[in-house]
This record gives C-alpha cells, structure tokens and sequence, in this order.
C-alpha cells in the first residue's frame, strides 16, 4: 500500500531533454522521472518509461556515470490520423553520476508494466585495484 | 523633418515603416507555423493521464501512458460518445530504512472523461495495457462510417 493513493495524480507535461550535445539521431528526447533510494547495501533506481521494450533498453555505468536510455518505437498504425495530440513520443534518456562504488557484476534491472527497476548494490569493501606497471 | 530624426529614420517615411512591422508579424506567424508542423501542437486538458486519440476509416484509437498501473488498477466505461478511464496508481512503499534521493513519480488516484467527435460501437470496444501503455480500440458506429458514393 501506498502512502498517498487517495491523492489525485496530477497531469505532469513530459520533459523534453535539452542536452549540451546534439543528438546524432532525429526525434524528440524525454527524461523519464524517477525515484532514487539507498538502503545500506544497494542503490535502486525506478524509471517510468512507458512503451519501452526490454530490447531497446540500455543501462550504461562507466566512470561512475550511469545512462539510461530506452527507445521507443512508434505504435501508430498506418493510416491513422491524429484527432487530438497531449503527449508526444520519443527516447527515454537520464544520466546519473554516483558517488557510491557499485558492483558491476551484480547490477540487475527489470522492466514491468513500463517502469523500469534498477538494483546497484554496493561493492562491500572498496577493493584498490592492482595496476601494473611495465617497465619498457 | 525634427520627428522623423529623432526616431531614427532618417531616410524612410512612414509607410516603409508600417511595411517593417507587417513583414514582422509575418515572420513570427511563420515560427509559430514552424512549431506547429514539428507536432509541439499539444493540447493539455490538465487532467491525468494525457491522451492521443487517431482514427482511421473504421475506428478510433485512444492512447495513453501508464506505466505502473496494473489492468486491475484500471476502469473503462463507455457510454454514448463519451470514454470514461479511472484508476489507481500505486507505488509500492519500500523497505524500512530506504533513504530517497529522488522521488519524481507520483501515486493517486485518477479519472478523465474524453468526448470522441462520433458515435462508436460501444459493444465492440477493445483495450489493452501493454509496457505501461494503454490502447483502446473503438469501432466507429455505422452512421459514422465515411461513406463511399458512387457517381454515373
């Protein structure tokens, strides 16, 4: 149960993206909104991203940036013809840097009815990695 | 002579001036065009959720994004021309201890009436919820259908 479901939802406007970079490819941008909480061993992240396919989903955690970005075919059949336009359709893209050190092997994300789950658990002891250094 | 300086054209009468300012209002009917073409033509109703309705020869399609919300979650009723979707969107409390950094999504209750420009076959209607995305399937009523007229 929910803290607050006798509340009414109010109509949010999606928001498009206005990045630094400029897109390689056409179409509108959107970033999805999200809830982000820590326990004391993970990170979780739920996204809502509605007409997103497990397939045109992508989870990116490199230098401690984490990318989301969910593509979203149109669903319009041919032939159609719009009446009445509220919401557009478009990628779904957010990017979070993390302060927390996270274990890449464990990361597990799951897409259910359009909101995506995101589980970062924590690496338990920040392991200093070895680095070799050739003599040449 | 002293008024026209002291405006700052010194070379153009009035007319050219008028000229400028009809130029102008074309210009920014042309931008407002330009948005309209690249489909920034959205229309809030300010109720929740944001619907786009299409049709084709035979049937309206009414779109809406829900994700989070269940098909038990969710109520259709038709009667006549009108559409009417309600339902809860719950969010699922977590764990003891969670400590939220962002919490942009919301929970509640919703409902929305929509008026579809013609009647349709409401005993026909289909509706699916898919990937957080709901489709409705409304066949047109048969008065409603364009009709093909052939001419000798």
């Amino acid at each position: 149960m929910s803290a607050n479901e006798n509340k009414e939802i109010q109509v949010k406007e999606k928001k498009e993206v206005t990045s630094p970079a400029e897109q390689t490819r056409p179409g509108l941008v959107f970033t999805p909104d999200v809830d982000i909480f820590e326990t004391n061993t993970a990170l979780t992240l739920l996204a809502d991203m509605p007409g997103v396919l497990p397939e045109d989903l992508t989870i990116d955690l490199r230098d401690n940036v984490l990318t989301v970005t969910g593509a979203v075919k149109p669903f319009e059949g041919p032939g159609e013809t719009d009446l009445l336009v509220e919401y557009e359709v478009g990628t779904y893209y957010r990017q979070f840097s993390l302060s927390e050190i996270i274990d890449q092997n464990k990361i597990d994300a799951e897409l259910k009815d359009g909101v995506l789950r995101l589980s970062l658990p924590k690496v338990e002891k920040a392991t200093p990695r070895k680095i070799q250094v050739q003599a040449g | 002579m002293l008024i026209r300086r002291s405006f700052g054209f010194p070379n153009r009468g009035w007319p050219d001036t008028l000229n400028e300012l009809e130029r102008m209002r074309r210009q920014m009917d042309d931008i407002f065009k330009g948005f309209s073409k690249e489909g920034h033509m959205r229309q809030g109703s300010g109720v929740f959720p944001s619907i786009n309705l299409t049709e084709d020869k035979d049937h309206f399609y009414l779109r809406a994004e829900l994700p989070g919300v269940t098909s038990e979650d969710l109520e259709m009723e038709a009667i006549g021309k009108n559409i009417t979707i309600s339902g809860t969107r719950r969010i699922a409390l977590e764990k003891e201890g969670a400590k939220y950094h962002r919490r942009e999504r919301e929970s509640g209750k919703f409902s929305r009436v929509i008026s579809l420009p013609n009647e349709v076959n409401t005993e026909n209607i289909t509706a699916a919820l898919k990937d957080g995305i709901l489709t409705v399937c409304l066949p047109k009523a048969e008065k409603a259908k364009p009709r093909q007229i052939t001419i000798n």
